[in-house]
């Protein structure tokens, strides 16, 4: 047992301990649900319309509700994913066991690892639940795979990339209310940063503006491209986020 | 087994310890003792390598704490002052966390896990959340987390704070017996827990070693005179300098209590028989007489505080415990 599976398996036990992770996968399946129903009957009225103006309905499902839902996501990831990351070391800072945990014969990049991949663990469990949609979907309906298990992917390394900024918020405070708004305000940025640079349009700065959002990446790959360009983006903003932790948790012993 | 050598600790401008030296042997138990905000924790964590220290070297059983981290972690068990427990977890699965942490193999660690149960005696609350377990009961498992891997140095924060004294006495008692094969650093501000489980203490006051030695040494070498206390029914007017005038006798202090004396007198010489005489045939009708050892509370309060006249002000009320200083 490695001391990185010791902390994951002590991180899931407090979270599933807690009612936090219940709650917030509650309301994240209820609300990912309703848009799904919502997008669905829409699409079915529009095939209705066009049966009656037609006579034929050949509608896009991808474009209809797999995009729309893969965009809400987004923000709802935005909201609930500080929840879920907030407690990880502003909990153990509040609690005095940060101290235990700096003494224990392990290094802190083990600590980040572990911390993150707990969360990130429980997440991919909420995330999987929310596939059961497009299975049952695909029972009745026929629509492209492609798009949607690249949305996904979009879908797993946005969320790896929120939970990072979260795992520093965390670190930077022992206040779990501060480190869910300090992240939440990071992660806005992050998203407004795209329209910042739209605004400047094609300079160069608007351009490395807009790369440095999350935007057109995710954009990408929720319309089915793989571009090795979007998955550097998410892998060394998600490298950076927990490189930027190991400071902060490192700098905390010098206080 | 641990060495320091010219610590000093900055917090910005403020310097909480300064060049101190000290070291621990093999099987050494040794008591830190100071006020509240003296260092006694700072030094813990730099020993443990919690946080570095300013300036000066730091050595775990030949390993640097700044160098080797991770090799003077894996020798010391060590209890912070709150204990480190998650209030989510059981008795039972903190320390199998624990003993995960350390690199424990899954036997070793059933062997650990229940010998320390054992000797802690928290087998009955072993399954059940720390979160609902009293103060005492966490501190148990707190000692329990720095014994489980056995390591060959313990520094314990306060060990005793929260239990009820027979706890007390079991834990003293379990410090007592790993001493030997254990080294062990432990702080308190309890005096006599230091006089009855260390074989050295160090005072630490304002960020410095003011004295390091046994317990009976230290007494021993601040103890300039002997001193006596005296209580008469009945003193008259001329008591003082009656009494003053008795061979031997150096300085005579009243109490605040009406009829106490405390007498001061030269090294070695025992006057208490001249004394006795002098009070009974003055018939001021002699109801006590005995001599007054320093105890170490006495020795710590005249070390740690700087204003001579409040430290013999101390040892007055340590003569009187239910009267004002004089």
């Amino acid at each position: 047992m490695t001391p990185v599976r010791a902390i994951i398996a002590k991180e899931l036990r407090s979270y599933f301990v807690s009612p936090v992770v219940y709650v917030v996968g509650a309301v994240f399946l209820l609300i990912v649900g309703l848009l799904a129903y919502l997008y669905i009957v829409f699409a079915g009225a529009q095939a209705i319309q066009l049966m009656q103006m037609q006579g034929t309905a050949q509608i896009n499902l991808n474009d209809l509700v797999f995009r729309n839902l893969f965009s809400s996501i987004r923000f709802i990831l935005l909201i609930i994913l500080p929840i879920l990351t907030m407690r990880l070391f502003a909990e153990e800072r509040k609690l005095r066991t940060f101290e235990f945990l700096l003494t224990s014969p392990i290094g802190i990049n083990e600590i980040v690892a572990g911390k993150f991949l707990s969360v990130f663990l429980v997440f991919l469990g909420l995330l999987g639940l929310t596939g059961l949609m497009p299975l049952v979907l695909a029972l009745f309906s026929d629509f492209d795979w492609y798009p949607v298990l690249t949305g996904y992917l979009g879908l797993i390394l946005l969320g790896a990339l929120f939970l990072s900024v979260g795992v520093l918020a965390s670190a930077l405070t022992e206040n779990q209310i501060i480190a869910a708004f300090v992240s939440f305000g990071l992660l806005l940025v992050l998203w407004l940063l795209a329209g910042v640079g739209s605004l400047l349009e094609d300079t160069a700065i608007g351009q490395t503006v807009s790369y440095v959002s999350f935007m057109e990446h995710y954009e990408h790959l929720v319309r089915g491209l793989i571009d090795t360009k979007d998955l550097v983006y998410f892998l060394s903003g998600l490298a950076l986020m927990l490189f930027f932790s190991h400071r902060v948790v490192d700098s905390t012993r010098w206080k | 087994m641990i060495e320091v050598q010219q610590i000093t600790k900055r917090y910005g401008q403020h310097t909480a310890l300064d060049r101190i030296n000290f070291s621990v042997a093999k099987g050494e138990v040794l008591a830190f003792l100071g006020p509240n905000g003296a260092g006694k924790t700072t030094t813990m964590r730099i020993l443990t390598c919690f946080m570095p220290a300013t300036e000066g070297t730091a050595r775990v059983a030949g390993f640097d704490c700044a160098d080797q981290p991770i090799e003077v972690k894996r020798r010391i068990g060590y209890l912070p002052e709150t204990p480190p427990v998650y209030q989510e977890l059981t008795v039972a699965e903190y320390l199998t966390f624990v003993g995960r942490l350390r690199g424990l193999s899954r036997k070793t660690l059933t062997a650990s896990m229940q010998r320390e149960i054992e000797r802690l005696g928290l087998g009955t609350v072993q399954h059940r959340l720390i979160g609902n377990l009293s103060r005492g009961y966490r501190q148990r498992v707190g000692l329990a987390q720095a014994l489980l891997h056995d390591p060959p140095v313990l520094i314990l924060d306060e060990p005793t704070v929260g239990l009820d004294p027979k706890q007390i006495i079991e834990i003293r008692e379990l410090i007592k017996n790993l001493a030997g094969s254990h080294s062990v650093i432990l702080s308190t501000h309890i005096l006599p827990e230091a006089t009855a489980v260390c074989q050295r203490v160090v005072i630490i006051s304002g960020g410095r070693i003011v004295a390091e030695d046994t317990p009976e040494q230290l007494s021993a070498r601040l103890r300039q005179s002997e001193k006596i206390s005296l209580t008469l029914k009945s003193p008259a007017a001329d008591t003082d300098s009656r009494l003053k005038a008795v061979q031997g006798i150096q300085n005579v202090f009243t109490s605040s209590t009406p009829g106490t004396f405390l007498l001061e007198c030269e090294l070695g010489r025992d006057v208490r028989e001249e004394v006795a005489r002098v009070a009974v045939t003055s018939e001021w009708g002699l109801l006590e007489l005995k001599t007054v050892s320093m105890t170490l509370e006495d020795v710590f309060l005249q070390l740690t505080r700087h204003d001579e006249g409040l430290a013999q002000d101390a040892v007055v009320a340590s003569v009187e415990p239910t009267g004002q200083p004089a």
